[in-house]
């Protein structure tokens, strides 16, 4: 049994004695974007969510995980140079992410949403050639970067991303990954 | 009269107050100023916005735009620049404002609400974009005079627990065939503004949560997937209403002209947005 083997058990026991849930918060949500690849590439369940009504400031995400997994969390931000605001007990549902995603087909291209964001592609390369939708100033810099790229060579918009906006054309860029590689 | 335009674009860009004009050849937008010149692209965005108003400008005799725009990638550096800007320096006298891509964020946007509305006479408020979601998401959405959601958008604003579009619960989210229940719930709730146009494959044109008039026709679908289109149609309505149009003619007239320019380009779902306000002139 390696390290890594133990680690997971532990975590996993932890998991199916959980009671309650916390938010981990960040300044930024590209931090959150950044903590939960880290937390889900260690095998940690994480959602993301909403952070609590009362403390919320706009643009908001947040880590939801089981309380029993805090000090696991905590070691995985320190180890990456994470910074947390903080780790908070939750009280309340917190909304979670829109989870319909739809579909367009256009004959050669084909158009994903996800949330308020939608990526376009063309359907023989898999080509990104349109991104629209969305609100927040991340969004015209990820189109920029994305469109003629295609789905196999561009980078995941949440490595770049640092809005709400940009996870759910994430969201929506996966998508169409999945739909077009069938 | 003049109009205000503010947001942010995805390149350098210094915070300070210009007047847009076109470039020849449409695919740049050029920033003047007693400072400087600065061009920047017109992809997509609050640029995309200021040329189809510049373009309209021309067309209608009113002055080209003055825009305050600042380069944000998504850090949020360049949205607070402009709220720093607007809120220490103060505004010129124009007949109307829109807010566009903003990193949303509610503290700013509330100390930005307390100074507009200490200006008499207040101009006409609008919002789009970042700066709608935070407007909503601050509980003072019927403070504005004007957004322009589209059908996702729509029901993010008639969610009245959603502090974002990512967190618009699923029994709301729906195509805009229910637009005209979710403008009323929005209105309901506070969280709509006095007029909106939802943009859609039909546009809706509310004012006061009912429905005054709506615009399937021509109907382009692929304009769906074009970055851009909802910008442009947000710049046309602006430059009708700066030259005195009503608001319920203006919006209508708007998304009449938005969809002409969309069916003169023929587009293809790979048409860039700089390739169809090239036939805007046409279209109004």
């Amino acid at each position: 049994m390696t390290l890594k083997d133990i680690f997971l058990k532990v975590l996993r026991r932890a998991h199916s004695d959980a009671h309650g849930t916390g938010v981990a918060l960040f300044e930024q949500t590209g931090d959150v974007i950044r903590a939960e690849q880290l937390l889900k590439d260690a095998g940690i369940p994480v959602a993301v969510k909403a952070p609590p009504s009362h403390m919320r400031k706009g643009c908001d995400l947040a880590i939801e995980y089981r309380l029993e997994q805090e000090p696991f969390l905590r070691g995985i931000f320190d180890a990456n140079n994470l910074r947390p605001l903080g780790f908070f007990p939750v009280t309340e549902d917190l909304p979670g992410p829109a989870s319909l995603f739809a579909h367009k087909d256009f004959g050669e291209y084909m158009m994903v949403r996800a949330a308020n964001m939608k990526i376009t592609i063309e359907k023989v390369s898999g080509r990104i050639v349109n991104v629209s939708g969305g609100g927040c100033p991340d969004v015209p810099h990820l189109a920029r970067i994305l469109v003629n790229q295609t789905l196999g060579e561009a980078e995941p918009p949440r490595k770049k991303g640092q809005s709400l906006c940009a996870y759910a054309l994430h969201l929506a860029f996966e998508e169409a990954k999945r739909l077009w590689n069938g | 009269m003049e109009w205000l335009i503010c947001g942010t674009v995805p390149e350098e860009c210094p915070c300070r107050l210009c007047r847009a004009r076109i470039s020849e050849g449409g695919r740049e937008l050029t920033l003047e100023s007693g400072e400087g010149r600065t061009d920047v692209s017109v992809a997509r965005g609050t640029a995309a916005l200021a040329a189809a108003y510049a373009i309209m400008a021309d067309i209608l005799d009113i002055p080209p735009p003055l825009v305050l725009l600042a380069g944000d990638d998504g850090g949020g550096e360049g949205s607070r620049q402009v709220y720093r800007f607007l809120h220490e320096q103060g505004l010129p006298t124009v007949r109307g404002i829109i807010f566009h891509y903003f990193w949303p964020d509610v503290d700013w946007h509330n100390r930005l609400l307390l100074r507009l509305e200490t200006i008499a006479p207040k101009p006409l408020l609008c919002a789009d974009a970042g700066f709608m979601y935070a407007a909503k998401m601050s509980g003072y959405a019927a403070s504005y005079d004007l957004f322009f959601p589209d059908a996702g958008e729509l029901a993010f604003l008639a969610d009245e627990k959603a502090p974002h579009p990512f967190y618009t619960r699923g029994f709301i989210l729906s195509e805009d065939n229910r637009a005209p229940e979710l403008a009323r719930r929005a209105h309901t709730h506070e969280n709509a503004a006095l007029s909106m146009l939802v943009k859609g494959s039909t546009d809706y044109i509310i004012q006061s949560g009912e429905v005054t008039a709506s615009v399937s026709q021509p109907n382009i679908p692929e304009l769906e997937a074009v970055g851009g289109t909802g910008d442009t149609l947000a710049g046309i309505a602006c430059a009708l209403l700066c030259a005195g149009l009503p608001m319920g003619e203006a919006l209508t007239r708007a998304a009449l002209v938005n969809r002409r320019m969309g069916a003169l380009a023929r587009p293809t779902p790979a048409a860039d947005i700089a390739s169809l306000l090239a036939f805007l002139p046409q279209a109004a």
